[in-house]
C-alpha cells in the first residue's frame, strides 16, 4: 500500500485535532467522563513508560512502582492536611524523580532480561512494602479519607466527573508537552543515539550510564504524576496501583499503541481501555477472551503497534 | 479575577451543584410507581473470583423469582458491572456511571472491601443507598451514612471462635493469617478475644497472599507444638493448599487442634477442597446445611433453579437477604427511595434469613446475626458444615469496642 | 533443618520442571514466551480431567499431560509463533500475553474459575522415612522427577544428534543453517518439547500449587525468576536457580517469617546484580 505523504504542517493540524477531539468528549460523552479521565491518566502513564522503554531502551515491567508511589505521595499529602491539588502533583513528581534516580542504579546494568526481572522484583517489593505499612497506606483496604480541595479553589470534584476530566486533561496535556520538549532536546537525541547504538555513543564519549539514569528518573517522575492524578481524581489509592498487574497492563497498552513514538502511549490507552470497556459491557465474564484475541490480531496483522501501522501508511514529507 | 471569570465560575459551580442535587433527588423522585426499580450491582464477574458475581446473581434471581420479579410492587432491573476483582478506581467509576447514566436508585454488590470503600464515597456524594453484600472490613459502614451491610465483618466471626475455643478449655493458640487487611483484622480480633477469655497466643505468623507453598509455615508449627492453631485465609485457593500441607505433615496425629473461620470451608469451594477439610471446626454466619425450614426451602429452590453444580454459599444468601431488606425497607418508606428516608427505614430492620435471624443495627447500620460453630462432615456423600454451637445476636466487636 | 531444606528442594524442583521448557525456548529461539504458564495449565487440566473423569492413573496422566501440552504447543507454533521469530521482542510479548488471556478465559469457560479438585494417588500420599527425616512422599516424587528430567535433558542435548543440532543452532543460527540443519523444524520440535515439559510440570503442580485458570498469571514471575537467575538457554542454570529459589523461599519463611514475601525478591535482585547473565551464563546449551 502506497503510503500517504503528509507535510509537517498538516501533521501539526492533525495533532491539534487530536487534542481537540479529546477535549470535545466533555460535551459528546458526558456520561463517560470518568472513563475518559482514567484513559488520559493511563495514557500519560504509558507515555512515561515509553520514555524509559521506547526512548531509553530500558525494558521494564515494574513501572507501576512509580505510578503507585506518586499516588500514595499525593494521597498521603491530602490525607494529612495539605489538600491543594497542583502542589500535590508537584510533590509526587519530585518524590518519584528522586525514587527513580535511586533505583536507576539497579536498572542500567545487565542485559535486557536481567533488567526486566530486576524491575519486576523492585515493583513487587514496593507493593509488599505498601501492604506492610498498612497503618500508613491503608494496605489492601486502600487509602481513604483523602480530601482534595477544589481546583483553583473553585471547582469541586463533582459526581459527574467534570472537574476531574478538565483537571486531568489539562495536566496530561501539560506533562505531554513537557515530555516532548525533553525528548526533542539534545538530551532526548542522546537517548535516541544510545538506543540505536550504545557502543557508538560510548565511543564519542557520551556519558551513557548517567544519561540513562536521568531518563529513567524523569520517566519515573512522569509516571508519578499520572499516579497522583488518579489518586486525586478518585480520592482513593488502592494497592492495585502499585502492583505487577498494573505494570503489565501499562506495558500492553504501550506496545499496542507503539513504542518510540510519543503518541503511542496515548493512543494505546484510548484503544485498550475503550475496547476493554466495550468487551466488559458485552460479556462481563469472558471479556478477557475477546481482549486476548484482539491483542493477538493486533500483533499478527501489524508490527510495532498502532503507531507502527500508521507510520507505514503515512509518511511525513520533508518540507524543508 | 475579572468579573466575567467570576460569573463563569459561579455559574459552573451553581450548575455543578444543581446537577449533583438533581442527580440525588432525581434518583428518588423520577422512579415513580410503575417505573422499574433500577439496582446497580458492582461485583466480580471475571477472573479468579468470578464465582462471587455468579453467587450474588443467583441469590438475587431467586428472591425475584419468589416475588414475581417485583419489589414493592415495581419491576426490578438489575444492572450488572464487573470490577474483575479488587479494583477501587474501576468500582468508583462504575458507581458514578450507574448513578448518572443508568440512574440507579440503589447500589449493591461490593464483594471486596477496597471497592466498598471507594463506592461509599460516591454514595455519600450522591446520597444513594448502598447495601454491601459481602465486603467484610469493619469501617465500611462508618465511612458513609448511606452504606449498610448485610454480610458480616471479619471480627464478627473471629471473636466468637476465640471465645468458644477458650470455653472448650483451649489454653494456647498459634495464629496464621494471610497478610492483608482482613487477615490482620482477624489476627487482632482473635488475640483480643482469646486473651480476654484467659487464653494465650503463643505465636503468630502472616503469610503472603500469593503463597504457593505452605510447608515452611506448617513445619514451624509442628516444631513449636502449640496446643491449637487458628487460621484465617480468604476463601478460594489458600485454605485447601494449607489444609493439604496440614494433612500431609500429619499435624492431627501430632495432636495439634485446628480451628478457622468459615472462609476455609466456604460452601461453594468445599467439594473442590475435598477430604482434607473433614473434621475442621470453623465459625461463620451461614452454612448450606443450616437446618431451619427457611434454609431448607432456600436450598431446594436454589437447586431447582440453578442445578446442583452451583452450591449456594454465604454470598448467595446475603444477596437474597439484601433483596429482602430492600423490599422491607421500601414497605416502611412506602416506596420512597430518597437516601435519608431509606437508610432510616433500614435501621433496626429485623427478619428471618436462610442463615437464621438477622437485624440491621440502628446505630452502625451493620449486620447483627447469629454466628455458628460448625464442623465439616460428610453427610449423604456431600461435604457440609454441620452447626453444633452458636452465639446469638453478635454485633461487630470492632465497633462495639469504640 | 533437614526437612526445611528438603521442602525447599521439592518446591524448587517443581519450578524447575515448569521453567526448564521456557529456558530452552528462550535460549534457542530468543522468544520471550510469557504464555509458558498456559502450556503448564493445559497439561494440568488434561491430567486432572483424565484422572477425575476417566479414572486414569497418575503416571499415565502425567504422560498424557506432556503429550497434550506438546500438541497444543505444536499447533500454536505453526499458527502464530513461527511468524514472529524475527519480530521485535515487544511484539512477541504482546502475542504471548494475548495467548495467556485467551487461555485463561477458555479454561474459565470450561472448568469454572475455582480450583481443580485433586486426590493424591495413595502411593504418593503420606510420609516416608528418609535418612532419619520424615519426608512427604509426594515431595520426594517431585525431586525424583526433577532430577530425572534434568538427566534426560542433559543426555538428549549432550549425546544425541538432535541435541547437537540444538546446541549448534543456539550458538550460531546462521552457520547452523549453513551446515544444512533445518532450523525451522528444530524450532518446531524444541518448542513442542518445551511446552510438553511445561505440561508435565503443570500436572505435577496439581498436588502442590493447586490449579485454577489464573495459574499462568499467578506463577509467571516464579518461572521467569528461575530462568533469568539461572541463565536462559541452559538446563543446569535453571536447575541450580530453582534449587536456590526453593530453598531460600522455604527456609526464609521458616526462619524469618516476617521477611515472608520480601526475601525471594531481594535474593533475586542480588543474584541478578552479581551475575547479570545468569548463574550459568549461556554459551550454548552445553551443560
Amino acid at each position: 500500500m502506497k503510503p500517504f505523504v503528509v507535510s509537517p504542517a498538516r501533521l501539526r493540524v492533525a495533532e491539534i485535532a487530536f487534542w481537540l477531539l479529546l477535549a470535545s468528549s466533555f460535551f459528546l460523552l458526558p456520561d463517560k467522563l470518568t472513563l475518559m479521565s482514567q484513559i488520559m491518566i493511563f495514557g500519560l502513564f504509558a507515555v512515561s513508560l515509553d520514555m524509559a522503554l521506547g526512548y531509553a531502551g530500558i525494558l521494564t515491567v515494574g513501572h507501576a512502582a512509580f505510578f503507585g508511589a506518586g499516588a500514595y505521595a499525593a494521597g498521603l499529602l491530602a490525607k494529612h492536611g495539605w489538600s491543594e491539588p497542583f502542589s500535590g502533583l508537584l510533590v509526587a513528581l519530585l518524590v518519584c524523580v528522586a525514587l527513580g534516580y535511586v533505583l536507576s542504579y539497579l536498572v542500567v546494568r545487565g542485559a535486557d532480561l536481567t533488567r526486566l526481572m530486576i524491575t519486576i522484583g523492585v515493583c513487587v517489593l514496593l507493593a509488599e512494602l505498601a501492604n506492610r505499612l498498612s497503618g500508613i497506606t491503608g494496605g489492601t483496604d486502600g487509602l481513604q479519607g483523602m480530601v482534595i480541595a477544589p481546583v483553583l479553589g473553585l471547582f469541586d470534584f463533582d459526581l459527574y466527573g467534570r472537574t476531574a476530566f478538565v483537571y486531568a486533561y489539562a495536566m496530561v496535556l501539560v506533562m505531554f508537552l513537557a515530555v516532548r520538549l525533553v525528548l526533542r532536546s539534545p538530551f532526548g537525541l542522546t537517548l535516541r543515539g544510545i538506543h540505536d547504538s550504545r557502543k557508538r555513543m560510548l565511543a564519542i564519549g557520551s556519558p551513557v550510564a548517567a544519561r540513562l539514569r536521568l531518563a529513567y528518573a524523569l520517566s519515573a517522575g512522569v509516571a508519578g504524576v499520572a499516579g497522583a492524578l488518579l489518586a486525586q481524581t478518585t480520592q482513593f489509592v488502592g494497592i492495585e496501583s502499585i502492583g505487577f498487574n498494573r505494570s503489565a497492563e501499562v506495558l500492553i497498552i504501550l506496545v499496542l499503541g507503539g513504542t518510540g513514538r510519543l503518541y503511542g502511549g496515548l493512543i494505546g490507552a484510548i484503544v485498550y481501555m475503550l475496547v476493554h470497556d466495550l468487551f466488559a459491557d458485552m460479556n462481563p465474564q469472558y471479556w478477557m477472551f475477546w481482549l486476548g484475541i484482539f491483542l493477538i490480531a493486533a500483533v499478527m496483522l501489524g508490527r510495532g503497534g498502532i503507531m507502527g501501522a500508521l507510520s507505514r501508511l503515512v509518511k511525513i514529507g520533508s518540507a524543508r | 479575577m475579572t468579573t466575567t471569570m467570576m460569573k463563569m465560575n459561579k455559574r459552573t459551580a451553581l450548575a455543578t451543584l444543581t446537577l449533583a442535587g438533581l442527580a440525588a433527588l432525581g434518583a428518588g423522585a423520577v422512579q415513580a410507581a410503575d417505573e422499574p426499580l433500577r439496582i446497580g450491582m458492582i461485583a466480580t464477574y471475571s477472573g479468579p473470583y468470578a464465582d462471587y458475581g455468579r453467587q450474588f446473581d443467583a441469590g438475587v434471581a431467586l428472591y425475584l423469582k419468589e416475588h414475581g420479579g417485583k419489589i414493592a410492587g415495581r419491576p426490578v432491573e438489575i444492572i450488572k458491572k464487573d470490577t474483575a476483582g479488587p479494583a477501587p478506581d474501576a468500582a468508583k467509576r462504575i458507581a458514578q456511571e450507574l448513578i448518572v447514566r443508568d440512574k440507579v436508585g440503589i447500589l449493591t454488590g461490593l464483594d471486596f472491601s477496597p471497592n466498598a470503600y471507594a463506592v461509599g464515597a460516591i454514595a455519600t456524594q450522591a446520597k444513594i443507598p448502598t447495601l454491601v453484600m459481602n465486603a467484610a472490613s469493619s469501617a465500611i459502614t462508618t465511612s458513609s451514612p448511606y452504606v449498610a451491610r448485610l454480610s458480616f465483618t471479619v471480627q464478627q466471626v473471629t471473636d466468637p471462635m476465640a471465645r468458644w475455643m477458650a470455653k472448650q478449655g483451649v489454653k494456647e493458640a498459634y495464629t496464621v493469617v494471610a497478610d492483608y487487611a482482613s487477615g490482620v483484622d482477624a489476627e487482632t480480633a482473635f488475640k483480643k478475644a482469646f486473651t480476654a477469655a484467659g487464653g494465650k497466643v503463643v505465636g503468630e505468623v502472616r503469610t503472603p497472599m500469593n503463597n504457593p507453598d505452605f510447608s515452611a509455615y506448617v513445619q514451624k508449627i509442628k516444631d513449636v507444638k502449640p496446643e491449637s492453631v487458628f487460621f484465617f485465609f480468604p476463601s478460594g485457593v489458600m485454605p485447601p493448599a494449607f489444609l493439604k500441607v496440614w494433612k500431609e505433615r500429619g499435624m492431627d496425629e501430632a495432636g495439634i487442634k485446628l480451628y478457622a473461620t468459615g472462609e476455609a470451608t466456604d460452601d461453594s469451594y468445599l467439594d473442590a477442597t475435598g477430604d482434607v477439610a473433614l473434621g475442621l471446626v470453623t465459625s461463620h454466619h451461614y452454612s448450606y446445611a443450616h437446618p431451619s425450614p427457611k434454609n431448607q426451602k432456600f436450598v431446594k429452590d436454589f437447586a431447582t433453579e440453578f442445578g446442583t453444580k452451583l452450591r449456594p454459599s454465604y454470598f448467595a444468601v446475603t444477596a437474597y437477604d439484601t433483596m429482602a431488606a430492600i423490599d422491607l425497607a421500601l414497605a416502611k418508606t412506602r416506596g420512597d427511595l430518597s437516601g435519608d428516608k431509606f437508610m432510616d427505614a433500614l435501621k433496626g430492620l429485623a427478619f428471618e434469613s436462610p442463615r437464621g435471624p438477622i437485624e440491621i443495627d440502628p446505630v452502625t447500620r451493620d449486620i447483627v446475626q447469629t454466628v455458628y460453630i460448625r464442623r465439616t462432615e460428610r453427610v449423604k456423600s456431600e461435604l457440609v458444615n454441620v452447626e453444633f454451637d452458636k452465639f446469638d445476636k453478635v454485633k461487630d466487636p470492632a465497633k462495639e469496642a469504640k | 533443618m533437614g526437612i526445611v531444606i528438603f521442602d525447599g528442594v521439592a518446591y524448587g524442583m517443581l519450578l524447575f520442571l515448569i521453567g526448564v521448557g521456557l529456558s530452552i525456548t528462550m535460549g534457542l529461539m530468543n522468544f520471550v514466551n510469557l504464555a509458558h504458564g498456559s502450556f503448564a495449565m493445559v497439561g494440568g487440566y488434561a491430567a486432572s480431567v483424565l484422572m477425575n473423569r476417566f479414572g486414569l492413573g497418575f503416571s499415565a496422566s502425567l504422560i498424557a499431560a506432556f503429550v497434550c501440552a506438546a500438541l497444543v504447543g505444536a499447533v500454536l507454533e505453526l499458527l502464530f509463533y513461527r511468524r514472529l521469530y524475527r519480530a521485535h521482542p515487544l511484539d512477541q510479548v504482546l502475542l504471548s500475553i494475548g495467548i495467556v488471556f485467551v487461555s485463561v478465559a477458555v479454561f474459565t469457560y470450561f472448568f469454572g474459575p475455582s480450583m481443580q479438585p485433586f486426590q493424591l494417588p495413595p502411593l504418593l500420599d503420606g510420609r516416608v522415612l528418609l535418612l532419619g527425616v520424615e519426608v512427604g512422599r509426594y515431595r520426594l516424587f517431585l525431586i525424583v522427577c526433577g532430577v530425572g528430567v534434568l538427566a534426560a535433558l542433559l543426555l538428549v542435548l549432550g549425546k544425541t544428534r538432535y541435541g547437537a543440532m540444538v546446541r549448534a543452532a543456539v550458538d550460531n543460527q546462521r552457520v547452523a543453517r549453513g551446515t544444512g540443519i533445518h532450523v525451522q523444524r528444530l524450532f518446531f520440535l524444541t518448542f513442542s518439547l518445551g511446552c510438553g515439559l511445561a505440561g508435565l510440570g503443570g500436572a505435577l503442580s496439581l498436588g502442590m500449587l493447586g490449579l485454577e485458570p489464573s495459574f499462568p498469571l499467578k506463577y509467571l514471575v516464579y518461572f521467569l525468576m528461575v530462568v533469568c537467575v539461572g541463565g536462559a538457554g541452559t538446563v543446569t542454570g535453571p536447575f541450580i536457580a530453582a534449587l536456590l529459589v526453593g530453598i531460600v523461599d522455604v527456609a526464609g519463611k521458616y526462619y524469618l517469617p516476617e521477611a515472608g514475601a520480601f526475601l525471594i525478591y531481594v535474593v533475586m535482585i542480588v543474584m541478578l546484580l552479581v551475575r547479570p547473565n545468569g548463574i550459568v551464563p549461556r554459551k550454548g546449551i552445553a551443560a
